[in-house]
């Protein structure tokens, strides 16, 4: 295909460092379509957690030997990688979590519930979060009687900033927005929203789940207080999560686990915390896979962020203009390729997106269909799911074919 | 990894394409709303039963994929006539047989939604004890 050959990435050198691509599935090669909801690992990473077992396997922080010192430096190397990645001042702004999940509850928790929050306090998120950016803070509200309030969006995906003249106000302490959605790929104006919180006072907390592993993210600039994302998201490892958090606002911050490798001392009855970051990280961490996602980085960084991000419009302009071929597919999200990342949601008229991904399951093209841990968002959109195709780096304009005439034939199933 | 028509064969679209019993029915003996929390399915069965007790009329309504409507609608037309009392021994392999493909782990509880709509509707736990 003539556009194939002008692609930024190389993509079929790209597919050769993963070996998951190699299989085929019905004699025809993997077409992945989910890296929303988890990306495929280049071998680098892969080998990167094996040899940590294979040749220096040892708890960290504080074994006098030579294995020990070995598994500590690759462990806060990562630290520094990730830190370097995202822009933070200092590595001691990087916190190994397991998910962006457990990110989230850390700062509800720590932050908010066990900390900063009082009655009556408003927490300002939006109607696009994922289930784990809404749930810890129904916590909140419901053992502080926190208030918690949601901006809106329009009927092409597009947050409604303007909504925060009203939302945000004197007694706003959280602002909490997801960077880039998970089911529309709307792309929210971050930087903006945390001036908007800062201005009353209040924190930012961003989602950053689906925007660090597709865009250059740089937490200084966007000045946000609390960025939580996912090493699996960024080719890297699951089980390995990411909070970064302003140095002053973690030093506000209580832990959420008490045990190993967080404490300074303890005694019958008290005990004293270390300092940041290693006091959130209580009980002996996800060595393997903070190893795996220092690797993941170095792989992201070759690429270069801001190519992946131009690869990924030009998926973008060309799914855009695709998709619409496909007769009775109703698709969601901005139609601006800039104004997105590459993650396409729809719904067929002819079946339920749980047949549609079966039938392209058939033809080894893999998406996902559900409500995407977003159900106020399904609510919005008014529908009970969607079906959800997304891009990676390892995906060119052939998978978009091959996804478009897998969604041809589901029409023809069920038509 | 199943053919397109292997998990979707002719008597199962033709369910979808033409559902039996589908609509709400008012009033009803018995009636009860199930969903599946993983795909946001949602259907409601809704039973009409005559003085011995015996099911005279059956029907479903919902928003729900292509397998738990054909299922529902094979399902809804083996109700018919049979007494309460034989409806709830009613189990999972009765759903099953009717689909006749075999069903990967994720698709399972869409076939089953009617079971346990149907189930719940007789004020009974919605997961069928196994036989």
């Amino acid at each position: 295909m003539a556009r194939a050959a002008k692609m930024l990435l190389n993509v079929s050198a790209i597919r050769q460092d993963f070996p998951i691509l190699q299989r085929e599935i019905h004699g025809a090669p993997i077409t992945y379509l989910d890296s929303a909801a988890t990306s495929q690992k280049p071998k680098a990473v892969i080998d990167a957690t094996a040899d940590y077992y294979t040749r220096y396997n040892a708890n960290v922080h504080r074994a006098i030997y030579e294995l020990g010192e070995e598994a500590t430096r690759e462990y806060e190397g990562a630290r520094e990688k990730v830190a370097d990645f995202i822009h933070a001042r200092s590595p001691n702004e990087v916190v190994f979590t397991k998910s962006t999940t457990e990110s989230i509850n850390l700062v509800a928790y720590g932050w908010g519930l066990k900390g900063r929050l009082r009655a009556g306090d408003e927490i300002v998120g939006t109607v696009m979060e994922h289930h784990s950016n809404h749930v810890p803070w129904h916590f909140v509200k419901d053992h502080k009687g926190a208030v918690l309030k949601y901006a809106g969006m329009d009927d092409d995906g597009r947050l409604r900033v303007e909504d925060y003249d009203e939302l945000i106000t004197k007694r706003t302490k959280v602002v909490t927005v997801t960077q880039c959605s998970n089911v529309l790929g709307t792309i929210n104006p971050v930087k903006e929203i945390a001036k908007r919180a800062h201005e009353v006072g209040a924190i930012c907390v961003v989602d950053g789940a689906q925007s660090v592993p597709h865009m250059s993210v740089d937490v200084q600039d966007l000045d946000c207080d609390f960025l939580a994302f996912s090493g699996h998201k960024m080719l890297g490892p699951t089980g390995i999560g990411i909070l970064y958090g302003k140095s002053q606002v973690l030093e506000a911050t209580e832990p959420l686990l008490g045990g190993g490798e967080m404490i300074r001392e303890v005694h019958l009855g008290k005990s004293s915390w270390t300092d940041v970051p290693f006091r959130f990280e209580g009980g002996t961490p996800n060595i393997a896979g903070a190893i795996g996602l220092g690797v993941a980085v170095d792989y992201l960084k070759h690429l270069g962020m801001d190519a992946v991000r131009r690869h990924e419009i030009e998926l973008n302009e060309y799914a855009l203009e695709r998709l619409p071929e496909v007769k009775g597919l109703k698709l969601f999200g901005p139609a601006d390729a800039k104004a997105r990342s590459g993650v396409f949601s729809f719904v067929m008229d002819a079946a339920h997106p749980h047949d549609i991904a079966s039938i392209l399951d058939t033809e080894g093209v893999c998406i996902r269909s559900g409500h995407h841990c977003a159900q106020p968002l399904m609510e919005r959109l008014d529908v009970p799911a969607t079906a959800r195709a997304s891009f990676y780096v390892y995906n060119d304009l052939k998978d978009v074919d091959r996804l478009v005439a897998a969604l041809q034939r589901a029409r023809e199933v069920f038509a | 990894m199943p053919e397109a028509d292997e998990l979707y064969p002719e008597h199962i679209l033709d369910h979808y394409k033409h559902p039996r019993n589908k609509g709400i029915l008012e009033p009803a003996s018995y009636w009860a709303r199930d969903t599946n929390p993983l795909c946001g399915d949602e259907l409601t069965i809704y039973l009409r039963v005559d003085g011995s007790e015996r099911i005279s009329d059956v029907r479903f309504d919902g928003r729900a994929c292509v397998i738990s409507q054909a299922s529902a609608s094979m399902f809804t037309e083996d109700l018919r006539g049979k007494s309460v009392a034989e409806v709830v021994r009613l189990g999972r392999e009765d759903v099953l047989r009717n689909i006749r493909v075999s069903l990967p782990t994720a698709r399972m509880k869409c076939a089953l939604l009617p079971l346990h709509a149907l189930r719940r509707a007789l004020g009974l736990s919605p997961e069928a004890p196994e036989v």
